[in-house]
């Protein structure tokens, strides 16, 4: 049969509910976003030295050079790409003694630190799709970033108590009337800036008490107390959060305002949170460091021990800094989606880059190193949203090298050099 | 009443054709799916935008020139560019001790403008 | 890589082959234990350990070692992450206080002389991270236990009272999450949570099912038993961590009645220390732990594991997430909560055990009590890791169960709140090292029904270790300081006949297997199949033929089929 079911790895939905035909090489059943990643695109066509192509393996060669004869690489990315392939990254990234960082960094690592400071009461997608009657999004827009997740797991979602879409309310929080707000039961416009005083008003209306203000952030005074009613008498409520807080003035103290709130509601029902993570696999990236070195992002091992400290170590800061010598990029695109700054340093430092896909950071990349597809060309473990683990698989034969295969012969070479 | 320049915060983020071609960056497609500035329709009149036009967008920390588009999407006093080399040009690069840069929410402001928008290649080359 | 090893003049203790304290030498070739005449001399390299104590690896049965909560706790607290244990050479860096990294988890394990260590919760949406974890851990054997006792199959099977059906469904779920047994965490009260309620006792009713948490357990232990698992049910008691709990432990151990096995206990009891509390609230709480004692003592078919509390730091993760909600309301601490899907959940909370607390030092003593007056044939050294402390705390268990004096200098440094609300300043019970030795060795071994493991007769794995302790010289009631050392740091860690560990230190690394039971040869999968298809169409978020691992994506497991 030529239509065979796969695991979609572009956004942290992970849909494994859709079909690829290999021999026409068209995907069904994927969003626009899935379908994109499982269609003929341009490739990196070979391994390439400053602008010449070479082989894998002088490739190879050439990048274990680079990162021996630093003095401090850093080695960012690691969110689109499998377990296997960020598990030998870290080790590599404690052998030649760099920094680990992973796109979170400019993304949902906020959140790790609000779960530092305060926890995160959550679920797994399924949890939420079978028992949710009240879906909040907060500053998350999935109709743009993540498609199907409306109709798998949150919005009209199916479940054990929920039947439908009108089983549930949904509510959107943010600072303009996007896609999703569209379709919410309820529309909350806030202003720019000011989710961590409006979720504050609705810890203190939820416990009872008064606020003595007209309107906060924007809100009314009677929107604040009405979502605060909603949420106070659904049977099971879920807020997804995405960008909108994470990367807005307060950041990680957003986040942790919101928990405090969802720790407050569980005590009337049951109510949790959890992030919109927007890459397949940008968890895996967090966790799988964790157990391997302790910590999720912004890893420094100059000292042959891994530190963490996301002010020091994460790559913006640490290019904004000129404090790495060499660069490592790999399922990612720094160049195009880091404030200028930061591009900067990676303009003057070597970069190796591991992708399928040209980008931007391939136009100051010294070393090109092509890999496969996960979930096309090659099989690997990505951690869904939630955490949840799936194997994404390998329909097609390619002649690329996976990211699991670079890395470990980088490894290797690099063990080589260093003499051990 | 048409103002040469207006006062606006910029946040930038995820749209559906951005992320459709997120893996195509040297493309056409992906050039006009993060190449522009979305305001709100009064905004864009207090401007006198047409179809087409320019503006300049400058914050503390740098300026570019995009394509200007209506929105009815958002209200008055905030603007949008869709997350990429663009919007990167102008939002705040400090991360708070955090290690994320500020995406969202930079002070800018807007103007019209005649100057071209710098293809994706370009805008690496002046940076 | 050793891989004939002949160890000359140890002192063994032995307790599964009745050696005690004698002058033994041991043979090893290709990784196992063998007879001195299959050992050409010529060829092996000899181990001197004259004056020395020489046992099997020890086996921890019951630990949070490998999956998603350990790793959200490592994730929740960089504060435990900081401490660096190893910088990075030949081995990897290493960092962990009492949460540890997973390559750490390996190390610390082979350096105190333990070679197999079970992940004792599983979630089984979550197998396949539980084994990449499992993975990362160097030097040990391991496995997982899935977590049954919420899921609404069982549940569903359970109502309907079918057996069959149950039987049918463990031995799909072992298979699909490669796991080991059937574990089960507060039975009923993790659904009843997904609606702000719990089952703290053993006729609640669950909601929108019907059946209580007696009924879930009765009838795992009669599946588990009529599938005749290597291992019995492994259970954590409804109504852990509240005052009078240790009713509720003896009237879930009566469940135990009636049935029977030749090889092992039908149900081993959990971490009991956290369910052993008598009194009616946090004032006049105090030890239930002799009467569990007795209770246990006078059947011969359940075990348990001490889940003994340790001063210091410590995190609170299990699957009995209503308890840890409570917890986080008691304490005001940071609290993680993972509702999943349709087969249960997990919390975690940072806590702390302080000397001077009148209430953790009383859970201190309940721990000791079991691990003395419980028979040493039931009774499984744990600290529950890291629930209860550190799992490289062991050796001052150990000490503490031999040492009357060593307990008494203690007692001095707690809130004497312990003297009237606890037993143990009265308890003179020293036990023996070979009872200590058969606590943390074969007595697992046996309970996990693992036949190679946890001994050093031909044909066991060549898991050993040898300490600097002469057991015929050695006064374990007054050389607890010598002993609480000794058992840190091995001479000799041999794990599947390679030396690991020499003089406490690393000295090669090693991958251990990772045990998965396959019961499925004899029941029929299609009994089940129109079920299973129904709540994976209906109630889970992924498709069912992407549910559950492949032994290939294991680096090297070991299948253990059930006859």
């Amino acid at each position: 049969m030529a239509t065979k079911k796969v695991i979609c790895t572009f956004c942290g939905s992970v849909c494994d509910d859709v079909e690829f035909d290999v021999e026409e090489f068209k995907p069904k059943k994927f969003c626009k976003l899935g379908r994109s990643k499982f269609s003929k695109k341009e490739r990196i066509k070979a391994p390439m030295i400053d602008g010449k192509e070479v082989s894998y393996e002088e490739a190879i060669q050439k990048a274990a050079e680079i990162l021996v004869n630093a003095k401090k690489p850093l080695l960012y990315g690691w969110a689109s790409t499998a377990n296997e392939a960020i598990r030998l990254g870290v080790i590599l990234t404690e052998k030649v003694r760099g920094v680990y960082d992973q796109c979170a960094s400019v993304c949902h690592a906020p959140g790790t630190l609000a779960v530092i400071e305060e926890g995160i009461p959550g679920a797994s997608l399924g949890a939420i799709k079978n028992r949710a009657d009240l879906v909040i999004f907060w500053g998350s827009n999935p109709m743009e970033a993540h498609p199907r997740h409306p109709l798998r797991y949150s919005m009209s979602a199916k479940g054990l108590l929920i039947k439908g879409r009108n089983d549930r309310k949904v509510v959107v929080v943010d600072v303009r009337k996007t896609k999703t707000a569209k379709k919410a039961d309820v529309f909350v416009q806030i202003k720019p800036g000011y989710d961590y005083p409006v979720i504050s008003a609705l810890r203190a209306l939820i416990k009872g008490e008064d606020i003595d203000v007209d309107e906060v952030g924007g809100v009314s005074k009677e929107q604040l107390k009405e979502l605060a009613e909603m949420m106070k008498n659904a049977k099971y409520g879920v807020i997804f959060y995405g960008l909108g807080v994470t990367q807005s003035r307060g950041r990680d103290r957003n986040i942790e305002n919101a928990v405090k709130l969802i720790q407050l509601l569980n005590r009337y029902t049951r109510f949790v949170i959890w992030p919109m993570r927007g890459h397949y696999n940008v968890v895996g990236s967090g966790e799988v460091p964790a157990w391997e070195v302790g910590y999720q992002y912004a890893i420094d091992f100059s000292r042959g021990y891994p530190r963490f400290s996301p002010a020091e170590f994460s790559a913006n800061e640490v290019l904004q800094r000129e404090d790495c010598d060499a660069a490592l990029v790999i399922a990612a695109d720094p160049v195009a989606h880091f404030p200028k700054e930061s591009v900067k340093h990676l303009k003057k430092i070597p970069v190796i880059q591991i992708d399928p896909f040209p980008n931007m950071t391939t136009l100051v990349a010294n070393v090109v190193i092509p890999s496969a597809v996960y979930g096309l060309e090659a099989e690997g473990t990505a951690y869904r949203m939630d955490g949840i683990p799936l194997r994404v698989k390998k329909v097609i034969d390619t002649e690329y090298w996976s990211d699991e295969k670079i890395l470990e012969e980088l490894l290797k070479k690099v063990v080589e050099l260093r003499g051990e | 009443m048409v103002k040469s320049m207006i006062e606006v915060e910029v946040i930038s983020g995820r749209t559906l054709d951005q992320g459709a071609t997120v893996e195509e960056k040297l493309t056409d497609e992906y050039f006009k799916a993060v190449n522009y500035c979305e305001l709100n329709e009064e905004d864009y009149n207090t401007l006198g935008l047409a179809e087409g036009d320019r503006v300049k967008v400058k914050t503390e920390f740098g300026e570019v020139v995009v394509f200007a588009k209506k929105s009815d999407e958002l209200p008055k006093g905030v603007a949008f560019i869709p997350m990429g080399p663009y919007a990167n040009q102008i939002i705040d690069p400090s991360t708070d001790s955090t290690g994320m840069p500020q995406y969202k929410g930079i002070k800018a402001t807007i103007e019209k403008t005649d100057e071209k928008v710098l293809s994706v290649k370009e805008l690496l080359e002046v940076i | 890589m050793h891989h004939i090893l002949h160890i000359k003049n140890g002192i063994v203790i032995d307790p599964k082959n009745g050696i005690k304290a004698e002058k033994m030498d041991i043979f090893v070739k290709e990784g196992k234990i063998v007879e001195e005449s299959e050992i050409d001399k010529s060829q092996c390299k000899v181990i001197d350990a004259s004056n020395k104590l020489v046992v099997a690896g020890g086996v921890d049965m019951h630990a949070h070692i490998a999956g998603s909560k350990i790793n959200t706790g490592r994730t929740m607290r960089p504060e435990e992450m900081r401490m660096v244990r190893q910088i990075a050479n030949k081995f990897r860096a290493t960092v962990g206080r009492v949460l540890l990294t997973s390559p750490a988890i390996g190390y610390e394990y082979a350096k105190m002389g333990y070679t197999t260590s079970f992940e004792a919760a599983q979630p089984p949406i979550g197998a396949l991270h539980t084994h990449e974890e499992l993975d990362a851990i160097p030097m040990v054997d391991k496995a997982a236990l899935p977590v049954f006792g919420n899921w609404h199959f069982v549940l569903k099977y359970v109502a309907e009272k079918d057996i069959e059906k149950l039987k049918t469904f463990i031995a799909w779920a072992i298979e699909r999450t490669k796991g080991f047994g059937v574990k089960v965490v507060n039975p009923g009260g993790v659904e009843a949570w997904m609606y702000g309620k719990n089952c703290r006792n053993l006729d609640d009713e669950v909601p929108n099912f019907g059946i209580t948490p007696r009924e879930i357990i009765t009838s795992l232990i009669k599946a588990t038993e009529e599938l005749n698992l290597c291992h019995s049910v492994h259970l954590h008691c409804n109504n852990l961590g509240n005052p009078g709990n240790f009713e509720t432990t003896i009237e879930t151990m009566k469940l135990a009645n009636g049935f029977s096995n030749d090889k092992r206990q039908v149900l081993h009891v959990t971490h009991v220390q956290f369910n052993a509390y008598a009194g009616s609230s946090w004032r006049d709480v105090g030890s239930g732990a002799a009467e569990i004692a007795k209770y246990v003592n006078s059947v011969d078919n359940i075990t348990i594991d001490m889940g003994a509390a340790i001063f210091g730091h410590a995190t609170a993760m299990t699957g009995d997430a209503p308890f840890q909600f409570t917890l986080h309301k008691l304490l005001n601490a940071r609290w993680c909560n993972k509702d999943s899907e349709i087969e249960g959940g997990a919390g975690i909370v940072p806590i702390m055990y302080l000397p001077k607390n009148p209430v953790h030092a009383l859970q201190w003593a309940i721990g000791l009590e079991l691990g003395l007056l419980i028979d040493s044939d039931k009774v499984v050294l744990t600290t529950d890791f890291p629930n209860g402390g550190p799992f490289t705390e062991y050796p001052y268990v150990m000490a503490m169960l031999m040492s009357k004096k060593m307990r008494e200098k203690e007692l001095e440094k707690v809130s004497p709140f312990v003297q009237k609300a606890a037993n143990l300043p009265s308890i003179e019970t020293e036990k023996s090292l070979e009872e200590v030795i058969h606590m943390t060795r074969d007595l697992p071994a046996k309970i996990l029904g693992l036949e190679n493991k946890g001994h050093l007769g031909v044909g066991a794995d060549a898991d050993i270790a040898i300490y600097n302790l002469n057991p015929n010289e050695i006064d374990t009631s007054n050389d607890y300081e010598l002993i609480n050392k000794a058992f840190r740091n091995a001479l000799y860690t041999i794990k599947g006949g390679t030396i690991i560990v020499k003089d406490g230190q690393l000295v090669e690394e090693v991958w251990g297997t990772t045990y998965w039971v396959d019961a499925t040869k004899n029941v029929d999968m299609k009994a089940i199949e129109d079920d299973l298809n129904e709540y994976f169409d209906l109630y889970y978020s992924i498709e069912k033929e992407n549910y559950g691992v492949e032994e290939a994506w294991i680096k090297n497991p070991t299948r253990l089929v059930m006859g």
